[in-house]
Formats: structure tokens, C-alpha cells, sequence
């Protein structure tokens, strides 16, 4: 039984790609096939000679065994065959699908690389046309860099609220005003960090290298990215000091809080770590010399994907650690610890500053 | 409007754009045909997806921890690693080694498993994926459940 699949793979139109409808009942199978040398009816002569069969041998079995066990049977081996007909059927799609979806990775390639060099002969003929946010236009990269272009905009008023909230609750904590007013300064101030897992969440599906590389932030808190953004265990270690007194059951629980942050952290570095042993492998899993375009670029891709997955886990771990302290501490406790939080990010800004401008030895 | 480009080429690129990234986008799940659940009346999916969900509730309710995962999947291998840290040695099902693999992945999702792995149920019940773990973990509640079922080494 040969699907017509070799024909689709090697054309080079890709206009040409339908959807498998040959899947599924082998007896449709037979009908679809277009060979002028076998006339319908003979076709259909076939279709019902081996449905008989499949009867008749479920009606010797209904001679030979009792009538329950007849009931049971039939459809039992129907669902049977038809498992392992699918189990074929299911294999051989998801091998076309496979070798479908490499070619299309690789002709993106292609795609891209085309692309800018027709914007690169536009811009330079002096015939660019459209704006930076008409993505139809610019495609696959346009619709990135808008992503990106929104995320930095949206990062810009983010760092303006969170000064803001640094300032209110710097006044709210010296002029001792009450604990539920406290309250709901600390409500905002955590709602506004889950604001900023969310904001990267979007970016990532965009482009998950630029929240990798954490280009909207300043050297300094760079330095100490770990996928993505702050490590959570690191977190704890610069806020606990600042909120102290605790009492022997807080010591207790954020001690425990901060083994789990640890645990959970190596599990995501290690997993990480098998990420781009697992890409790296994919990359070079052919003999060299074949050139670039070669499907272990597309392969790549497919594994690169877990990277998004990682990157989410991450700040979901961030999440979990802010919100985990804020069960753990006071209100009072919560609210200088977030503003001990803002304030040290505040002074790693400082930092890069003070670094880009210092002057430096000549070489 | 300018069209500076020849109408022929322009239309090739568009096209092109449209194929290519419908795979990506995320309403390409619900509106292109699944080559493998293709061909099939919802009775004879409904067969199917018993005979997944019997096997993945009869392995879930091995006793101790159960993982459901991929060999090929960094997430799975990162759970994993939790779990050793933790002194527990789950019992792996990979189900992309498995020939009833495909069976178990709808089961999985059909549970709420949106990966669909890792999925880990602990004493029979579902717990979840990474997320849930992670959240169990550092919020106290994933030691207590491991505990009977530590390998003190």
C-alpha cells in the first residue's frame, strides 16, 4: 500500500502540500487511489470480499464460543485491528509530517536571509516603504522587533511606577501610617512585579533570545542574571537581612524557602545545561562540509523551542518566591523588604552608570 | 498605493509568509487538520483515547512517585533532577519510547497536562506538571507527600 507521499515531498512548489486524507479506514484507502488500470467496480469488489472475510471469521468464532464471550469478541478485535492500523497509519504521517516540517524550516532560512537582502536593496535605493509597526510588510522579523519595540515602551513606564511605589513606601514606612494602608501598598508593589512576569512572558513567545539576554536591563543587574532575570535564592539572601527581627518560626520557614529555591533553581540550571548539550548535539549531529542549509538547522530549531519553557519556569520560580514571602512576613516586614528589593536594583543601576562614565586607564 | 516590487514576486513572498508561520501561530492548533486524527469519526477517537486513558491511569496508580516523560525533553530531565535532590526515584514512563506512546500523550492532555509532560502523579493522584511542582515544593507541601516514599541512601 504506497501513499502518494513521495510526490509531495520532493516538489518544489510548496503550493501543492494538501492534507493526508488517505489516513483512516484502509478501505478508503483503496478507492482513492487514482490508477486508471483498475476500474471502480473492481475496486469495490475487493472492499467487500475482505469485509466477508472479516465476518465470516467472526462468525466461526460465534459458532465455536459461548454468547457472551461472542458480544464481546467482535468488536474487540475490530478495535484491535483498527489500533494497529492506526498505529501504522499515525507512524507513517508523523515521518511525512517530520520531513514536511524540515523543508519548511529550511526554505524559513532561506526566507529571512531573502527578506533582508531585498530590505537592504530597498533602503538603499531610497524605496522603503511603510512604517516600523506595519509588520505585514516587514514579516517574520517586523513582527519581532514590534514585539520587542512594545516590551521596552512598556519596561520605560514599568521602572517609572516601581521608583514611584520605591518613594511612597519609603514615606509610607518612616511616617508610621497604618498596617492595612501599609497593606495595600505592598498588594500593588507585588502585583506590579507579577505585571512584569506577565510583560515577559509575551516578549519570550516573540523572541525568547532577547529576554534570554536581558538586553532592556543595565550591565550590573546583568552580571547576575540567571535565566532570564534574578535568581530567587540570591533574592533571599539580599532581603532577609534587611527585614529582621523574625521570629524563630520565620527563620524557620524562609531557611526551608530558601533550600527549595536552591533545589528548584539547580533542577532548571541542569535542565538547561542538557538544553544546549541536546541543541548542540542536533547542530552537529551530521558530517560537516555540507553547507548551512541543511536540515540539523531546522532539527535545532524544534529543541531550541524548550527554551521559551525554561525561561516561563524561571519567572514562574520568581513568582512563587515573592509570593511565598509574602505569607511568611508581616506586612510591615513585606514592605521593607520590597522596598530593600527596589532599592538595591536601584543602586545595581547606580553601578552601571558609575562604571559606564568612570574613567578608564589607556591600553 | 506604491508597490515598487513586481506584483508576482511580492504575492510569492506573502503566500510564503502565510505558510510558514501558520504552523507557529497559535490558532493553526485548532484549524488545520491533524495528519494523524485525520480520517477518523469521533466514535472511533473515543476508542482511542479509552484504551490511552486506561494505561496512563493504571501506571499513575503504581505506588510512589510516577513521572510521565520524553527522552527527548530538557523539562522532564530537569524534574527528574528535582526529584533526586529530593531522595525520590520516580518511575519513568517515557512514553516516546513507548508504541502506545501517542495514546498516552492524548490521555495526558485530556487529564489537563498541558505539556503533556512532564506529568507527575505521587500516590495515585495527579499532581501536575513543573509548575504545580514548583509551586508544591516552595511552598512546603512536596516534601510531606515524597515522604513515605524517600530511598534513605
Amino acid at each position: 500500500m504506497d501513499f502518494p507521499s513521495t510526490q509531495f515531498v520532493s516538489s518544489q512548489t510548496m503550493a501543492t502540500y494538501e492534507p493526508i486524507h488517505q489516513i483512516g479506514m484502509w478501505g478508503e484507502n483503496f478507492k482513492s487511489i487514482s490508477n486508471p488500470n483498475i476500474s471502480a467496480s473492481v475496486i469495490v469488489d475487493v472492499v467487500n470480499k475482505l469485509e466477508n472475510e472479516s465476518e465470516t471469521t467472526s462468525h466461526e468464532m460465534l459458532a465455536s464460543s459461548s454468547k457472551h464471550d461472542q458480544e464481546a469478541s467482535k468488536p474487540f478485535d475490530k478495535i484491535q485491528r483498527r489500533l494497529a492500523q492506526n498505529r501504522e497509519a499515525a507512524r507513517k504521517s508523523r515521518l511525512r509530517k517530520k520531513a514536511y516540517v524540515q523543508q519548511l524550516e529550511n526554505s524559513r532560512l532561506k526566507l529571512i536571509q531573502l527578506e533582508q537582502e531585498l530590505e537592504r536593496s530597498r533602503q538603499q535605493q531610497g524605496l522603503y516603504v511603510g512604517g516600523g509597526l506595519d509588520t505585514g510588510h516587514l514579516g517574520i522579523s517586523g513582527a519581532v522587533n514590534s514585539g520587542i519595540a512594545a516590551f521596552e515602551l512598556g519596561y520605560e513606564r514599568w521602572m517609572e511606577e516601581r521608583n514611584k511605589q520605591i518613594c511612597e513606601l519609603r514615606s509610607a514606612l518612616n511616617a508610621q501610617i497604618s498596617d492595612i494602608e501599609l497593606r495595600i501598598l505592598v498588594e500593588s508593589g507585588m502585583s506590579h512585579y507579577f505585571e512584569l512576569f506577565r510583560m515577559k512572558s509575551s516578549v519570550a513567545k516573540a523572541d525568547v533570545f532577547y529576554v534570554m539576554s536581558g538586553k532592556w536591563k543595565t550591565s550590573a543587574e546583568r552580571f547576575f542574571s540567571w535565566i532570564g532575570g534574578f535568581r530567587p535564592s540570591e533574592l533571599l539572601k539580599v532581603l532577609v537581612p534587611q527585614i529582621d527581627p523574625l521570629t524563630d518560626q520565620q527563620i524557620l520557614d524562609v531557611c526551608n524557602l530558601k533550600q527549595s529555591c536552591q533545589q528548584a533553581e539547580d533542577a532548571l540550571s541542569q535542565g538547561m545545561e542538557k538544553l544546549r548539550e541536546t541543541v548542540s548535539a542536533t547542530l552537529a549531529s551530521d558530517q560537516m562540509g555540507q553547507g548551512i542549509y541543511v536540515p540539523q538547522v531546522a532539527m535545532a530549531m524544534e529543541k531550541l523551542e524548550a527554551l521559551v519553557r525554561f525561561v516561563n519556569q524561571a519567572d514562574h520560580l520568581r513568582q512563587q518566591t515573592l509570593q511565598q514571602m509574602s505569607y511568611i512576613l508581616t506586612t510591615r516586614q513585606a514592605a521593607r523588604g520590597l522596598l530593600a528589593l527596589g532599592e538595591y536594583i536601584q543602586r545595581l543601576q547606580a553601578l552601571s552608570t558609575l562604571w559606564a562614565n568612570h574613567p578608564r586607564k589607556p591600553a | 498605493m506604491e508597490n515598487p516590487d513586481p506584483p508576482s514576486m511580492k504575492e510569492e513572498l506573502l503566500s510564503l509568509h502565510i505558510r510558514l508561520l501558520a504552523p507557529f501561530t497559535g490558532s493553526s492548533k485548532s484549524s488545520s487538520p491533524d495528519p494523524i486524527t485525520e480520517g477518523f469519526e469521533g466514535g472511533d477517537f473515543e476508542d482511542l483515547a479509552i484504551f490511552g486513558m486506561d494505561k496512563v491511569t493504571r501506571l499513575a496508580s503504581e505506588k510512589g512517585v510516577v513521572l510521565f516523560s520524553k527522552s527527548s525533553c530538557c523539562m522532564c530531565y530537569a524534574v527528574k533532577i528535582l526529584f533526586q535532590e529530593l531522595g525520590v526515584t520516580p518511575t519513568v514512563h517515557e512514553i516516546d519510547q513507548d508504541p502506545e506512546g501517542w495514546e498516552m500523550e492524548k490521555a495526558l492532555m485530556r487529564l489537563g497536562c498541558n505539556g503533556p509532560v512532564p506529568a507527575i502523579f505521587i500516590g495515585g493522584k495527579l499532581v501536575g506538571s513543573t509548575n504545580e511542582v514548583m509551586s508544591l515544593h516552595l511552598s512546603g507541601g512536596l516534601m510531606p507527600m515524597l515522604k513515605p516514599y524517600q530511598t534513605l541512601c
